[in-house]
């Protein structure tokens, strides 16, 4: 009953957003400023409609409701209520309905912002905001029905929306139980931050297509939505790391990161949307490559829709592919439509988009953004090379062949190496004109300190070559980007008579977005750090030991002490291991890897016991225990070089974000009285 | 002159990433074969980049937890999703490539850590080389339950 008060919402919030997307078009087309309002209205009731909906699934969830055949699926009676809420993202049906969801709230905050100067954007931004909102309840309303509940008839126990002439409703003891992989922490917040990057992305998109569609192609469009991209830029960001640290807690395979084509497929709009928000910039200054940034918001859009189509349908092999439907033909043809029609609007615009200014010097600013643009489009097209490529081939050759991790590793490394070298110049760059001459200037004194800091790493940590650039490179950034701080708050500091401190705060505070930039630039920095440590530097041993026996790796003595097993919360049961971890005969803690076996599930999971430092992290898996026949445990180390510094660069990442998306004081009023101040003038002219 | 300039430089990092992207792909590629198609090849793909998958067979997954060296058996399954769908979707084709003696098998040697999800009728993605002894020497393993996640109720479910 309940059940199907739900479907019965849903189908009204799916007719909703249709009524919306044909009243905005009526009512652009026949000039009803009433009919806009009122699809506006609309737009804004399907919040509240959906937010309900999820209300009447989490209410199922919570209370066991198993005759629902997607409760059924994700949750059992023995997951604690936390885990049964956060279950509805944990299937198909549930993540299509919370992507709609979040759809709806980004929707809504959109059109509640003051329109007043952008009156003729909004019934374009509900247009596309409700098509994309209508295509993902249509999908579950039609295929993947939450709410779908199983009625038994002579056929057997099936799935039906709604009874069945001849059935019963059935319902199960318990249910299937969410797989315990995803029962961590991790796993509850990495697919919302994941969707909220996804979605958030589609607002930047409906403002182009507006702009596209009205004509008014200056970077009004842009100005508008710079802080939403950023914010889902963060969410998108964010969403990954999250995914690489579950891995790195969860998987027990010692690594963040497997060039995993669902992975990819969430890389891939974060390429797109980080070449978009460096070359915005340039429309913004120079008024160049607009027509570039409607083609990187498009495709943005499009990887977005292939990034939830590509988890979602079970083409690719992963590790990811939890679902198999056969909504995936469907999800195709959408982003067939929708790239289309985007191709088709900006021809429709292209010569209203051209460059108000040429780009004359190599090393100027704007042409070294275009270069990173073309970095980031490099590496775009290297994932999906790699994506497709047993599609292509299957279509060509008749045979299936893949390419896996060390094909990524290779083909991008040398990119990401270029981009980090460009992190370097780029900043010291003047717009518009820049010459070797004025940029050698700038650039030798952080040149010189990379080099100093290149040679005490080659004599103290490392002889690896590849290591060895990677190290310079990050350090030229780091160096570069302190160099530019310290020459804006020196400046300042004569200037203004401040203390170092107050002109440092008043300098970022000032130029929130240049200052959160550079943030973020050195967040990034810290991540390559890790990343070139786990990469290069991780060292593993395994082995099997008796009870205080000891095994080294890495310069830690680690001695097996004891093992029990015992049962959990949750349903489970639980397998934990003692060991004393020593280094230079110096004892330095305990750490207990586990293995949990999930009744439930029939599943066992393997927990690393971990011990995290700015140096290195030991990393211990408990590979074997057989309580009858065991003379000893196996245990599987490994030592992570610097990994730490991937996460804490990440906490940097964030704080650079909001500094940079941070709302400037009175922007609007301030280009206001710039304005009458220039009106002022022209009058005094006369 | 200066429109050539950037052209120039465009070409040269179009011709870089191709080259990459060439070079990285001849070197890597792993030629995704099924089991019956690995049989009719047999020695042509003797120590070639392979990645194959089949159904676990339960009962032949032995581990010795001292070497940690797994060896299983794995039965043919269709590589090609239509033909998958018309098994009765991926559950039902593995359960049907386990339960079928005629299937052509494969025995898979693999040393690490025993992944949890290996089980019979699991699906696994093995990438590794096939010995000159018919042996496949697996050196990555990937897993899949597809009976996990999503699967039509049973019969008889929870009665």
């Amino acid at each position: 009953m309940i059940a199907n008060f739900g479907f019965g919402v849903l189908v009204i919030s799916f007719l909703v957003t249709l009524y919306s997307v044909f009243a905005a078009i009526y009512g652009e087309r026949r000039k009803i400023p009433a009919m806009v309002e009122s699809a506006r209205r609309a737009m804004l009731l399907t919040w509240p409609l959906l937010t309900l909906t999820a209300g009447v699934l989490i209410y199922l969830l919570v209370n066991n409701h198993f005759e629902v055949q997607f409760v059924y699926e994700v949750t059992s009676r023995s997951m604690p209520t936390y885990l049964k809420v956060t279950a509805w993202w944990g299937g198909q049906a549930g993540s299509l309905l919370f992507w709609s969801w979040l759809m709806s709230a980004f929707a809504s905050l959109v059109t509640l912002r003051k329109w007043d100067r952008d009156r003729e954007f909004l019934p374009w931004v509900i247009v596309v905001a409700c098509v994309t909102m209508a295509f993902f309840i249509g999908m579950n309303v039609f295929f993947e029905n939450p709410f779908a509940q199983l009625y038994q008839t002579f056929d057997g126990v099936a799935p039906h929306t709604f009874q069945p002439a001849d059935g019963v409703l059935f319902t199960p003891q318990d249910g299937r139980g969410l797989n315990p992989l995803l029962r961590h922490p991790g796993m509850v917040i990495h697919p919302p931050m994941l969707y909220l990057g996804f979605v958030s992305f589609v607002i930047p998109y409906a403002f182009a297509m507006a702009a596209l569609i009205t004509g008014r192609t200056d970077d009004r469009w842009i100005r508008l939505t710079r802080r939403w991209t950023l914010w889902a830029w963060l969410f998108l960001s964010f969403g990954l790391v999250l995914g690489g640290r579950w891995a790195y807690d969860v998987l027990g395979w010692g690594g963040y990161w497997g060039w995993d084509p669902v992975e990819i497929a969430a890389f891939m709009p974060w390429l797109t949307g980080t070449a978009f928000l460096h070359s915005v910039m340039i429309q913004e200054k120079r008024g160049m490559l607009k027509q570039w940034n409607m083609i990187l918001v498009i495709l943005t859009y499009d990887l977005v829709i292939f990034g939830t189509f590509l988890t979602r349908s079970g083409v690719l092999s992963s590790v990811h592919a939890f679902a198999q439907s056969a909504i995936g033909p469907l999800f195709f043809g959408f982003i067939g439509l929708t790239l289309i029609t985007s191709v088709i609007l900006l021809f429709h615009r292209w010569s209203s988009l051209r460059s108000e200014t040429q780009m004359t010097s190599m090393l100027s600013r704007e042409a070294l953004f275009l270069l990173n643009n073309l970095l980031f489009m490099s590496i775009l097209v290297v994932c999906f090379w790699g994506v497709m490529f047993p599609l292509i081939s299957e279509l060509f050759t008749g045979q299936k062949v893949t390419v896996g991790p060390p094909f990524y590793e290779r083909a991008t490394s040398p990119l990401f190496a270029a981009l980090l070298l460009l992190m370097g110049i780029a900043p010291l760059s003047a717009w518009g004109q820049s010459t070797v001459k004025t940029l050698g200037r700038a650039i030798w004194k952080p040149i010189v300190g990379a080099i100093v800091v290149t040679v005490v790493l080659f004599t103290t940590y490392t002889r690896n070559p590849g290591a060895l650039v990677g190290f310079f490179l990050i350090a030229l950034v780091i160096l570069v980007t302190i160099y530019e701080y310290w020459r804006g708050a020196n400046a300042r500091q004569r200037s203004q008579d401040e203390n170092i401190f107050t002109a440092f705060w008043n300098l970022t505070g000032r130029n929130r977005r240049r200052y959160g930039g550079y943030i973020i630039h050195l967040s990034m920095m810290f991540m390559a750090v890790g990343i070139l440590g786990i990469e290069i530097f991780q060292v593993e041993t395994q082995g099997t030991l008796e009870i205080n026996q000891q095994m080294s790796v890495g310069g830690y003595d680690v001695v097996y002490q004891d093992i029990a097993q015992f049962p959990g919360p949750d349903g489970r049961e639980v397998t934990r291991a003692v060991l004393g971890v020593y280094k230079g005969g110096e004892y330095l803690g305990e750490l207990n890897p586990r293995i949990d076996y999930y009744y439930d599930a029939q599943q066992t999971m393997t927990i690393p016991g971990q011990r995290s430092t700015l140096r290195d992290d030991l990393y211990i898996l408990l590979v074997d225990w057989e309580p009858v026949a065991a003379t000893g445990a196996t245990f599987k180390i490994f030592v992570n070089p610097l990994v730490n510094w991937l996460w804490l660069g990440s906490l940097l990442f964030l704080v650079g974000v909001v500094i940079a998306a941070w709302p400037e004081k009175d922007a609007e009023r301030a280009a206001v009285r710039s304005k009458a101040r220039i009106q002022q003038q022209t009058s005094a002219a006369d | 002159m200066r429109i050539n300039k950037f052209v120039i430089g465009g070409l040269l990092i179009l011709g870089a990433v191709v080259f990459l992207i060439w070079t990285s792909t001849a070197a890597n590629a792993e030629y995704f074969l099924t089991i019956d198609e690995l049989n009719t090849k047999g020695s042509d793909v003797v120590d070639k980049n392979l990645r194959v998958s089949g159904a676990v067979i339960g009962d032949s997954i032995q581990y010795d937890a001292q070497n940690l060296s797994l060896s299983f058996e794995v039965a043919h399954v269709p590589g090609d999703n239509a033909e998958l769908e018309t098994e009765g979707g991926l559950a039902e084709a593995l359960h049907q490539a386990v339960m079928d003696p005629t299937r052509s098998r494969m025995k898979v040697v693999y040393v690490g850590p025993k992944p949890d999800l290996l089980r019979n009728e699991a699906q696994a993605i093995m990438t590794g080389h096939l010995g000159a002894d018919g042996i496949f020497y697996a050196e990555e393993l990937l897993l899949k339950c597809p009976t996990r996640y999503e699967e039509a109720v049973p019969e008889q479910a929870g009665l």
